[in-house]
């Protein structure tokens, strides 16, 4: 049989398998590490992804500031960011009951793991509930705003205050042509152009001629050169006017997937996929953290003798807010 | 198992050594502190905007640098301290961060300079894309 058996050359090495054990990892550790890399590299590709669109559209990006200015019970007031901070220290937060929770089971205490892991639990129900509520304020929209024929956005403003304002502000609802017919009728209809909107292009170009003091701000981008700061161009009265009467074609309120209020309908698009797809990931690890939760109560691991799932689960836990921090500078700050 | 129990020992100095802990929860808390205090930072450059940082490098504003830099110090540290990186062993850490840096440079550096051609072919383009 001594002939069979081929020598390496590397018994007793590091390399020579055996006891040694060269990443001083256990396996499902290593692993959570290994899937975490892939996760960060498919995260990078969104996120570099959004890069590339976000310079080939310079210009009609949508300024974050403008977009995500809302903040709860505050109406009306212009919070730019301040949420998404709150948000973001609710994740660090969570973050560190999780550390808080790995080093008691270190210490194989029991009470303090779950308690902590309780907090961290709550901590990222907190922010998915944060993130539906940011959601929910970018669908609505705020101003509402006018496309042009090549899908541009046209966006309205006070001439003297160069302040936003919204459609409501200036716009009445006529008469309109339509049959109180939907679906509760069981008639099927496909919602296009004006039907479903709250108004129609011509209501906002009669709102827009009774109101000398709009003027409209487009996409494009001047260089102020006092400041050195990029600002979006804003028409004279006539020049507005003639936008509005010759390249409008529709109303736009809020975002979706094919329209977005703010600037480019790409934006809006990344906005839901990298921001649901990083949601979904603070879910599932809620979702593991309380299945270890309550393994925890059950005294599972203490039976093992350690807690070394906890900290497969924290890494996961930690990563979700690792990628937090790069979404909330390339979404909101940059 | 005996091995898990010799994973215990953290280091326990941030800052390159310049900033030592007692025990592992202090160095948590401290973390939080210095994670804080970096995003309020951040909000706050967000919020004023000044404008002695308009200027620009490499097409990125240097606010937008700012950012990103500071992002990256976040990064760190959830990293090494949080998710105890800086207790692995040399290997397992090389293997994890070498790849990601590496390949996600390569990425971004292709993918915003091939945007930054179609955003300059769209503005001179004999075609205008804004009507």
């Amino acid at each position: 049989m001594d002939t069979t058996v081929a020598t390496t050359g590397t018994e007793g090495q590091k390399w020579g398998g055996g006891a040694t054990r060269p990443l001083g990892a256990s396996y499902g550790k290593m692993m959570m590490w290994f899937f975490i890399l892939s996760d960060a590299l498919t995260f990078s590709g969104f996120l570099a992804a959004y890069g590339f669109s976000r310079f080939k559209f310079i210009e009609e990006w949508p300024i974050a500031d403008e977009v995500f200015n809302h903040f709860p019970f505050l109406h009306g007031t212009d919070a730019p960011m301040f949420y998404v901070a709150l948000m973001t220290f609710i994740l660090i937060g969570s973050s560190v009951t999780m550390v808080l929770a790995v080093d008691a089971g270190h210490q194989m205490n029991r009470k303090k793991v779950s308690f902590y892991l309780l907090l961290t639990v709550i901590g990222g129900l907190i922010f998915v509930g944060s993130q539906a509520w940011e959601w929910k304020n970018f669908i609505a929209g705020e101003y509402g705003a006018v496309k042009t024929k090549g899908g541009k956005i046209l966006q309205f403003l006070d001439a003297k205050t160069e302040e936003r304002i919204a459609l409501d502000e200036f716009v009445q609802v006529g008469p309109r042509d339509l049959q109180a017919y939907g679906e509760s009728e069981g008639i099927w209809y496909e919602t296009s152009g004006d039907i479903g909107a709250t108004y129609t292009i011509d209501e906002v170009r009669k709102g827009f001629a009774a109101n000398p003091n709009i003027v409209i701000r487009t996409q494009q981008l001047e260089v102020n050169p006092e400041t050195g700061a990029s600002e979006k161009i804003v028409l004279s009265r006539e020049e507005s006017m003639r936008r509005l009467q010759t390249d409008a074609v529709s109303v736009v309120e809020g975002a979706n997937l094919t329209e977005n209020e703010y600037g480019a309908p790409l934006f809006a698009d990344f906005f839901f996929f990298i921001t649901g797809f990083h949601g979904f990931h603070v879910f599932s690890g809620v979702v593991f953290n309380l299945i270890i939760f309550f393994n925890v109560l059950l005294g599972t691991y203490e039976r093992r003798g350690h807690y070394e799932m906890v900290e497969k689960v924290g890494l996961y836990w930690h990563f979700v807010d690792l990628v937090w921090v790069f979404v909330f500078t390339f979404f909101y700050l940059v | 198992m005996a091995d898990h129990a010799a994973h215990h020992e953290h280091k326990l100095a941030i800052f390159r050594g310049r900033l030592k802990f007692k025990n592992n929860v202090q160095k948590i808390w401290g973390v939080l502190i210095f994670l804080s205090l970096v995003t309020i930072v951040e909000v706050a450059l967000g919020y004023i905007k000044p404008d002695f940082l308009n200027g620009k490098f490499l097409a990125l504003k240097y606010l937008n640098w700012i950012f990103i830099i500071l992002t990256l110090v976040k990064a760190y540290y959830i990293t090494w301290d949080f998710m105890h990186m800086r207790d692995e062993t040399s290997g397992l850490r090389r293997a994890v961060v070498w790849t990601a840096v590496f390949l996600i440079i390569y990425l971004i550096a292709i993918l915003l300079v091939e945007g930054d051609y179609i955003y300059e072919v769209y503005k001179d383009a004999a075609v205008s894309f804004d009507f």
